[in-house]
């Protein structure tokens, strides 16, 4: 295996990583700050894309799409949360996820109901569909190392939202304690709004960046969901560094154990049972990372001590 | 005799009923569905155990579900290609009998049950939610990409799977077994939960910190429990794939666990009977709305939500009224 290929596949798994980012950080900052789980996450992701493809059909704009998917998302989350949400934050965890597990229904036949079965495409901006040449002779896709760039560029924003201002007091506020900064004047139900909305954008726009390199279609965001889930058990559930962590952590792992394993099982046994002994195993790589980070840290690396 | 218990009958009574009408006016379809809602029963019995008596929030049972199914579709699979499933150290052929396939599918599915338990009873709440459906996700990702029986296309048998003594063929026969083994099910069910083990399970749920007080270990009393629950969703999934005579990654899904949850949903969790009303209700809706609409889906869904929210304790809740300990 060359050393190229090496660095296209760290690159591929930091692409991958800083997607599922964005999705582990809505999920862990509304289970942080209202003490949600919250299944129906992968919905709001695939309604990103749907919106982003469904703009960029009739405009041709990818910049209007984005726009559409944050837009799109932000509002069916708040919808969602108004309507259902906000009757299970006093609820148990059963109840959140059943009643998560109906908006799944719900939204996903919603959504095949209103585009059909067949898979859309998103195509990336012109601007970005090249390729570019990094130092060492790497080839490598314009718009994956844009897709670092964004999810690196969100990550920071949400530091500075979390750390630099009035709303990310607030939200830190309200994962502490609820009473007294509702106490203290601050409407705790939009602030559970708002932050519900802002998970929501998060994964809508992933959703819509992530679509433009793979088809459009209903259920694509449930597995994006249980990756996410693997992110925020490894990284500590409420912790947004935990996610960012975590998630590159799953990215590399995936992407690199796809790769390197049958490389391995190569070593023992002919090359085509090698290739298929060893992508079964890469499909399980990321759980066995989770397994051993429990066995070592139950509450995930950045998680709360019980 | 309480309302709960005139209803457990008459759900009983339903059983034996609906199929009989069924024989007698021909109409083998509803035979095959009347089976489909006694095996989703006697998986949704299963998860029963650890999610209403336990407390566990497990959203992983497909894995157990998927594992019976499989273990049914390797076993049959080798039978009818007459290939040994291993020949060293030591021969072992495949098998078209139901009685061990049955065993099989138990040991197997109480054995993953054992160690997903080791590993995820390590954490609590929501981490335990999320941890069993990465491992049911686990296994399903491994049974679409291990390609030697069948990867994503699944496992075919020809022929049912036999039982000494009765003609499988015959779906009356096959539902009168399935239908058999569900009984036998509930009946150690309602042993257990009157158990010295049920009753400090049912604690260990409700204040640990006085169950451990006692002297007994609240971790091992679930971890029992998920090896119970994993075994009796392994032997449904048996017959499931069975009743199919398919067994594909399908099974393995986390929308099959998320549905073994509804069917638990529905009839009401900690209810003997919960999961035998709920199957039956699931099935009724596929049936009926799938024939309305393609996007039968959504009503399921909203019926589902309305119950979470505004009907608590499910149909066995509604109409028997609430259960005496709470």
């Amino acid at each position: 295996m060359s050393p190229i290929l090496l660095v296209e596949q760290v690159l591929n798994g930091l692409q991958s990583g800083v997607m599922l980012f964005l999705m582990a950080a809505g999920l862990t900052l509304i289970f942080g700050v209202m003490g949600l789980i919250n299944l129906a996450h992968g919905s709001l992701y695939m309604i990103g894309a749907f919106a982003a493809a469904a703009v960029a059909g009739a405009t041709g704009s990818f910049a209007l799409a984005l726009v559409a998917a944050l837009a799109a998302a932000a509002a069916a989350g708040a919808l969602i949360e108004l309507l259902v949400i906000r009757r299970l934050y006093a609820r148990d965890h059963l109840d959140q996820v059943l009643a998560t597990f109906a908006l799944i229904l719900i939204l996903s036949e919603g959504t095949r109901w209103l585009f059909g079965s067949f898979p859309l495409y998103l195509n990336m901006p012109d601007a970005l569909s090249g390729t570019v040449t990094l130092p060492g002779g790497i080839v490598y896709p314009v718009y994956r190392l844009a897709l670092i760039a964004v999810g690196i560029a969100v990550a920071l924003g949400l530091w500075w939202l979390n750390t630099r201002t009035r709303l990310g007091i607030q939200i830190r506020a309200g994962e502490n304690d609820r009473q007294m900064i509702a106490a203290l004047g601050v409407d705790i139900s939009r602030l559970y709004t708002l932050v519900f909305a802002i998970g929501a954008a998060l994964a809508g726009l992933a959703g819509a960046l992530v679509g433009a390199i793979q088809s459009v279609q209903v259920g694509m965001g449930e597995p994006v969901l249980i990756l996410a889930f693997v992110v925020i058990v490894i990284g500590g559930i409420g912790s947004i560094k935990g996610a960012l962590i975590g998630a590159l952590l799953v990215g590399l792992t995936d992407t690199l154990g796809g790769v390197l394993l049958p490389e391995l099982f190569k070593l023992f046994t002919d090359p085509a049972s090698a290739a298929a002994t060893g992508s079964a195993f890469a499909s399980m790589a990321i759980y066995v990372l989770m397994a051993s980070v429990l066995i070592w840290r139950p509450t995930g690396l950045f998680g709360a001590r019980p | 005799m309480s309302r709960e218990r005139l209803l457990n009958g008459a759900l009983l009574l339903a059983l034996i009923l609906i199929p009989a009408w069924a024989l007698y006016a021909d109409e083998p379809f509803t035979i095959t569905l009347a089976t489909r809602a006694v095996i989703f029963a006697l998986a949704a019995v299963g998860l029963n155990i650890a999610l209403g008596l336990g407390g566990l929030v497990s959203l992983g049972h497909a894995v157990f579900f998927g594992i019976g199914g499989y273990a049914m579709g390797i076993l049959a699979s080798h039978a009818q290609s007459y290939t040994p499933l291993i020949e060293w150290p030591f021969v072992i052929e495949g098998t078209k009998s139901m009685p061990v396939i049955w065993l099989v599918a138990i040991v197997a599915s109480s054995g993953a049950a054992l160690l997903i338990g080791l590993l995820s009873l390590r954490t609590s709440g929501v981490y335990f939610i999320m941890i069993t459906l990465a491992f049911g996700q686990m296994m399903y990702f491994f049974a679409i990409s291990w390609p030697a029986y069948g990867g994503e296309d699944g496992l075919s048998i020809y022929v049912r799977n036999g039982f000494p003594g009765l003609n499988t063929l015959d779906p009356i026969q096959f539902y009168g077994l399935c239908l058999a083994l569900l009984c036998l099910v509930l009946a150690v069910n309602a042993r257990l939960m009157r158990s010295p083990f049920g009753l400090a399970l049912d604690a260990a749920r409700q204040v640990p910190e006085r169950v451990r007080a006692v002297g007994l270990d609240p971790r091992r009393l679930q971890l029992v429990a998920l090896v119970i629950s994993g075994a009796i969703t392994g032997l449904a999934g048996a017959l499931f794939a069975d009743l199919n005579r398919f067994v594909s990654p399908t099974m393995l899904s986390w929308q099959m666990s998320g549905e073994i949850m509804v069917f638990v949903i529905i009839g009401g969790v900690a209810r003997l009977f919960g999961p035998v009303a709920g199957a039956g209700i699931y099935v009724l809706l596929e049936h009926l709305l799938g024939g309305v609409s393609e996007y039968w889906q959504i009503f399921l869904g909203l019926v589902l939500l309305i119950v979470v929210l505004f009907g608590k304790g499910g149909v066995v809740g509604m109409i028997g009224g609430r259960r005496r300990d709470g």
